[in-house]
């Protein structure tokens, strides 16, 4: 949370490093985890992650993975998913085929909550991506859950990498078989406020370096007398070349 | 070369300089009014009365249901002076009572009492009335002098000195929970009676005297039919209160002074008939507070009948049966009182005629005619000022308030005078709109547009528009030969209708303005006069409105249309107006039935083969239809149903969700958002506006390398606001989303914070709880140093997400409005135009509102032009662009692009309107006013001769060199 803060500051300051400091941001926060092993310190609870791909259109929703959430201060997440079987990979090529959409949807909860009862609340969150993105990119996909300031998971959103649709055929069955997710859980950044405090120091210091620094109350003159000088002898040099500019084009 | 290079540095440091404070947007001197104006209004009126104590007076006072009280001139209808209190029911204006050169008002129900000379508008005094709900207010005299204003409210009655509105005595109001106290009335006898009644039981007097408050008299009489005096009730002749039972068609007269019941006189022995169903209104009329009122007086029978009835010796007198009448009133004049009628004349006029109270006779040569225009409301209330003219003849002049808010004053035999139309203090929405090509510059166009047929039809297409051009230009010099011969006031330069043209810059448009009470007015932006006015019936009180543009004027020769939904906020139902945005006419075209409530409605890219955009309007069965239905544009939808996306708001659950349309216009759910209404309520969302453009895609940074911006056209900002209203744990979120697919691209929380929030993009304020101070708060959106896909964007296709920046100000003042300057192609710097409570309008420059802006100043940012961090904006008085032209209550700032680049035209509408223009990178494509056009042509002619003269000389030279 302190570095979403300082973030913008540091951004200003070195802005070639920004993206850097940005995904590791997102790294740091999200207690990313990959795959099928569950962690066993990680005392959390599971709520159905579903799918659904029809060449109709008409979403039904299959279960994917179960989505194991850490409720608490920081919020984590792990995703233990399924392989595609064979049939569901000749629909999403089919899917894919008729620019049809991939959806995915996970159920409201609540992380804050201590009983399991209050967790679940009634409704889904869903979200899409064209499901020949997901064919093109062999199931690579970015899932960001996002939770409001109490915890509430109010949105998820899914996208793949890389996210275009090129019409390149994906040959081997293979590549459509495992998922490999990218997982995380976003809560709200901090917003800063007024930085007062350090414009306020940076104003004592320069005040303190001016009454240090007599050199700096140097008066107008001794301070830019090179400058004046050099406009002047930029002037008279310009003067000076006005005759034979004259000159020149009498003799054409 | 040290020289050179400081040099160099100079002339960055000046360059620096003049974009710093090159962007100041003040006018000259002599600029003002010229590409600027400004209308004030009062809003709709609730009490008016004309200043009768000189006999020459000019002056009608008005108090307003906006809270404004004002002063109009009746020669011009311009305002004399105006006063505008505090929004709301705290600055509501309760009565208006005028006597002499003082108005008294009561304001805010019942807080305070305030005394105004009309003379000048000045303040005379101001009282803190007692708490308690005003109920009525009444002068009170004695012996022809009025002293005294007495106020009753629900539990108590007090009379304060009009001189310096000290309280003389105040006294509760005996059994005042049982009973309820609604009218006041004082007969010019030292008496003030306070009238009260229980409901379907009795009616309570009570009687106090005017010198010290003691009770008189208390009197309670049966009337178990009466529940409300100040609707069926009034005072006549010597204190007889006369009521009217509808349930029985009966008058019920009781002498106040007398203790005695009330006798029942039923109308029909009178002779007189109620029309079924309606409830019988008495008007009667005290021409001075000091004596009592006169025995004469008007019943309503039904819509378009009044009666003239006299009490006669305790008998009632029917004097004259008006019907048709529309609109009744007595005015006084001296000593004579009459009675203005308003009877329907035809379909399109009404007369109004005098008749004197006494005898009910008509009098002579008093007829007045009054237009009625069918884009107009109907009359509501008749304002008459009469006076005597010389041969004691009663003249008068009348002020027509009809339901569409306007005032007419008129005069004999029915000139109108002026009319001030008070609808446009209330706003809600409008659009600038292109004004049509002349007919020779859409010739041209047309021939553009047309399909080639051949060399030789172009040809003499080419040749007759040429020579349409040459009879136009041939027909304006024998215009200005003409003109020129006549002498100049008699050379019109009005600007109507049918003039009405483009000029070079399209600078000129016409602003459609939509108001809340249902008239929609075609406003032409430079002048500011009314063009066209439209008056739309049976327009729900609570009616939301959309306006959008569905064809141009660039399409000759289908003309431009304009549609407006009106939508019923309760019921969801809406209904859709057609119109041509030049005329104001109403379109042949109809718009479709729309049986459903809708949920939203979105204008596509897509076109017809007319050339209209496509109205998809969204029914809460999520079915949805389109404006225009014909079959191209249904073929087109089919076509691309698949990449139309929408998305719904439900605030009340918090809820977003996305649809994507199908081919057979039904729809599919696609993305869902839930935002807990227990933890925060959504208060706004806005989006990018359509025509607008971005033109540079990056930014140079100071390293020479380009830092792109993230340009999502379908970005939403939206906003929420806790639930949680304590100061410590209150905050603010602002959630940034991919209108498309749903996609949260940034959220962040502002705590300590709460609203009212104020939006554009890209930037937000609030009110800081914790600093108690608005602060102002700007995110922008960066892709980073390379660019995904830089010829397309696709919502669907952008994995990364960006990085976002954000910086906050301190603002040291409230807002009340934002938008952002508009321009054509985008390339001018952008300006945040701000509406402040006090009036002003801000033009604050966008580069002081650059998350970008470094704490520590580096070369690179030296080199970028970023201004130095800090933490407050501050407000330079040059920034104001409406100079000391206030806007009073500014709810919302227009702003349109024009054909200049550098000008964008902005209309600030509140209780005022105003128009002007500005000019955020200064007027960089256009000459200066004091441009020395002399000047440089001699120069170029004299530059022109030199080289011709030296062209000659150097060839005599070379000819004398070669005979050498």
């Amino acid at each position: 949370v302190k570095m979403a803060r300082l973030l913008p500051f540091q951004i200003a300051v070195v802005s070639t490093v920004v993206f850097v400091l940005c995904s590791d941001f997102v790294y740091c926060n999200n207690g990313r985890r990959v795959g099928d092993v569950m962690d066993t310190e990680f005392s959390g609870f599971s709520v159905p992650l579903e799918h659904s791909f029809e060449v109709d259109d008409v979403a039904k929703f299959q279960v994917r993975g179960a989505l194991v959430l850490k409720a608490g201060r920081e919020p984590g997440v792990s995703l233990t998913q399924n392989q595609l079987s064979e049939e569901d990979r000749a629909k999403l090529k089919e899917v894919a085929a008729v620019d049809g959409l991939y959806r995915i949807r996970v159920p409201r909860v609540f992380l804050q909550a201590d009983r399991q009862t209050e967790r679940q609340m009634e409704g889904y969150l869903t979200a899409f991506v064209r499901a020949c993105a997901m064919v093109e990119s062999h199931l690579s996909d970015v899932i960001t859950l996002h939770s409001d300031v109490s915890g509430y998971l109010i949105g998820v959103s899914i996208v793949t990498l890389p996210g275009a649709c090129r019409g390149t055929e994906v040959e081997d069955e293979v590549d459509l078989e495992v998922f490999n997710t990218t997982l995380s859980i976003l809560a709200p950044v901090n917003a800063p406020g007024p930085e007062t405090a350090l414009f306020l120091e940076r104003m004592e210091q320069e005040t303190e370096k001016k009454g240090k620094n007599p050199q700096e109350q140097k008066s107008f003159f001794a301070k830019y007398w090179y400058l004046i000088l050099g406009g002047a002898i930029f002037l008279m040099v310009s003067n000076s070349a006005q005759p034979p500019a004259g000159g020149g084009r009498e003799q054409s | 070369p040290k020289a050179t290079t400081a040099m160099a540095k100079l002339i960055l440091l000046c360059l620096k300089f003049v974009t710093l404070c090159g962007s100041i947007g003040a006018v000259f001197e002599d600029q003002v009014g010229k590409f600027d104006w400004r209308q004030q209004y009062v809003g709709k009126v609730r009490f008016s009365h004309f200043d009768t104590h000189v006999q020459s007076s000019k002056k009608v006072l008005v108090a307003t249901e906006n809270n404004v009280f004002a002063a109009l001139n009746t020669r011009t209808g311009d305002l004399f002076w105006r006063h505008v209190d505090k929004t709301g029911p705290e600055g509501s204006i309760d009565a208006l009572l005028q006597h002499g050169q003082d108005a008294v008002l009561v304001v805010g129900n019942g807080r305070l009492l305030r005394s105004w000379d009309i003379n000048v508008g000045g303040l005379n005094w101001e009282i803190v009335l007692d708490s308690g709900s005003f109920q009525a207010a009444c002068l009170s005299g004695q012996q022809d002098n009025v002293k005294h204003v007495a106020v009753l409210k629900k539990t108590v009655i007090s009379l304060h000195y009009l001189s310096n509105g000290h309280q003389k005595w105040i006294e509760n109001l005996p059994e005042s929970e049982t009973v309820d106290y609604q009218a006041v009335y004082s007969g010019g006898n030292g008496e003030v009676y306070a009238l009260g009644v229980v409901p379907h039981s009795h009616i309570a007097i009570v009687v106090y005297s005017a010198d010290d408050g003691e009770i008189i008299k208390q009197v309670s009489v049966e009337a178990p039919w009466l529940s409300n005096i100040q609707g069926s009730c009034a005072v006549i002749s010597q204190g007889m209160l006369t009521c009217v039972d509808p349930a029985a068609v009966s008058l019920y007269m009781l002498d106040l002074h007398a203790e005695s019941q009330m006798t029942q006189v039923p109308l029909q022995s009178l002779g007189l008939e109620v029309v079924p169903g309606f409830r019988p209104v008495l008007v009667s009329t005290q021409p001075n507070p000091a004596q009592q009122p006169l025995s004469e007086f008007f019943v309503q029978l039904g819509p378009e009948n009044y009666v003239l009835l006299q009490l006669n010796n305790g008998q009632i007198v029917t004097l004259r049966d008006f019907k048709p009448a529309m609109l009744v009133s007595f005015v006084t004049a001296g000593e004579k009182t009459v009675a203005a009628v308003m009877s329907p004349k035809n379909k399109t006029a009404c007369s109004i005629n005098l008749f004197s109270a006494e005898t009910g006779r008509r009098l002579l040569d008093t007829t007045m005619i009054y237009s009625l225009d069918p884009n107009v409301g109907k009359p509501e209330k008749l304002y008459v000022q009469a006076f005597l003219k010389k041969d004691d003849a009663v003249g008068y002049r009348v002020m027509v308030h009809s339901e569409d808010h306007a005032l007419s004053f008129l005069q004999q035999p029915g000139r109108v005078m002026w009319t001030r139309e008070e609808a446009l203090s209330d706003v809600v929405t409008m659009e600038m709109v292109d004004l049509p090509l002349t007919g020779t510059q859409a010739e041209l166009e047309g021939e553009f547009g047309k399909k080639a047929d051949g060399l030789m039809s172009m040809v003499l297409k080419r040749l007759s528009s040429q020579l349409i051009l040459l009879q136009a230009w041939i027909a304006h010099l024998w215009k200005l030969f003409y003109d020129a011969r006549k002498p100049r006031s008699q050379v019109k330069n009005d600007v109507t209708i049918e003039n009405l043209s483009r000029d070079e810059f399209n600078l000129q448009k016409m602003m459609v303005m939509v108001t809340a009470s249902g008239k929609l007015f075609g406003i032409d932006s430079k002048t500011g006069s009314i063009l066209w006015k439209h008056y739309l019936e049976d327009v729900p009180s609570n009616a939301a409105f959309k306006l959008m543009v569905q064809r141009t004027t660039a399409h000759f020769p289908h003309p431009p249309q304009c549609s407006l939904i009106i939508k019923d906020k309760d019921t969801g139902l809406a209904t859709l107006h057609v119109f041509n945005p030049i005329f104001g006419k109403k379109s042949h075209v109809t718009p479709p039935a729309l049986p459903q409530p809708i949920l939203q409605s979105l204008m596509l890219p897509l076109m017809d083969q007319d050339y209209a955009k496509v109205l998809l309007l969204v029914d809460d069965q999520y079915k949805v239809s389109a404006f225009p239905s014909t079959k191209n544009v249904l073929q087109q939808l089919q076509e691309m149903a698949s990449s139309i996306f929408f998305f719904l708001i439900d605030s009340s659950q918090g809820r977003l969700s996305g649809y994507r349309l199908r081919t057979d216009l039904s729809t599919e759910l696609i993305w869902e958002v839930v935002i807990p209404t227990e933890v925060q309520k959504i208060v706004s969302v806005k989006g990018k506006r359509p025509n607008e453009h971005v033109h540079s895609q990056g930014r140079v940074m100071g390293d020479r390398s380009v830092l792109y911006k993230y340009l999502n056209p379908n970005l939403l900002a939206l906003v929420t606001e806790s639930t949680d209203q304590h100061q410590e744990r209150s905050f603010i979120g602002i959630i940034l989303i991919d209108g498309v697919t749903g996609r949260i691209i940034h959220e962040a929380v502002q705590r300590k914070a709460k609203g009212p929030v104020h939006v554009v993009k890209n930037g937000y304020e609030y009110w800081s709880t914790k600093s108690r101070r608005n602060e102002f708060s700007v995110i922008e959106l960066y892709e980073g140093m390379e660019l995904y896909n830089s010829t397309v964007f696709s919502s669907l296709d952008r994995p990364h997400a960006p990085q976002v920046l954000q910086q906050s100000y301190i603002f040291p003042s409230a807002i009340s409005t934002m938008e952002a300057t508009l321009t054509e192609k985008g390339i001018t710097s952008r300006h945040l135009l701000i509406g402040l409570p006090s009036g002003g309008i801000l033009s604050l420059p966008k580069m002081f509102l650059d998350p970008r802006r470094p704490e520590m100043v580096s070369e690179q940012s030296r080199e970028e032009n970023l201004i130095p961090y800090a933490p407050e904006l501050l407000i330079r008085t040059e920034w104001f662009i409406n100079y000391n032209q206030t806007v009073s209550r500014v709810r919302g700032i227009y702003t349109a692009p024009s054909g200049l680049e550098s000008t964008c035209l902005v209309v600030a509408y509140g209780l005022d309107i105003y128009q002007t223009r500005v000019y955020p990178s200064k007027q960089f494509d256009v000459l200066k006013d004091d441009y020395d056009y002399m000047l440089i042509s001699s120069v170029l002619f004299a530059l022109f001769f030199a080289t011709m003269i030296s062209k000659r000389l150097a060839e005599v030279k070379l000819l004398n060199r070669a005979w050498r």
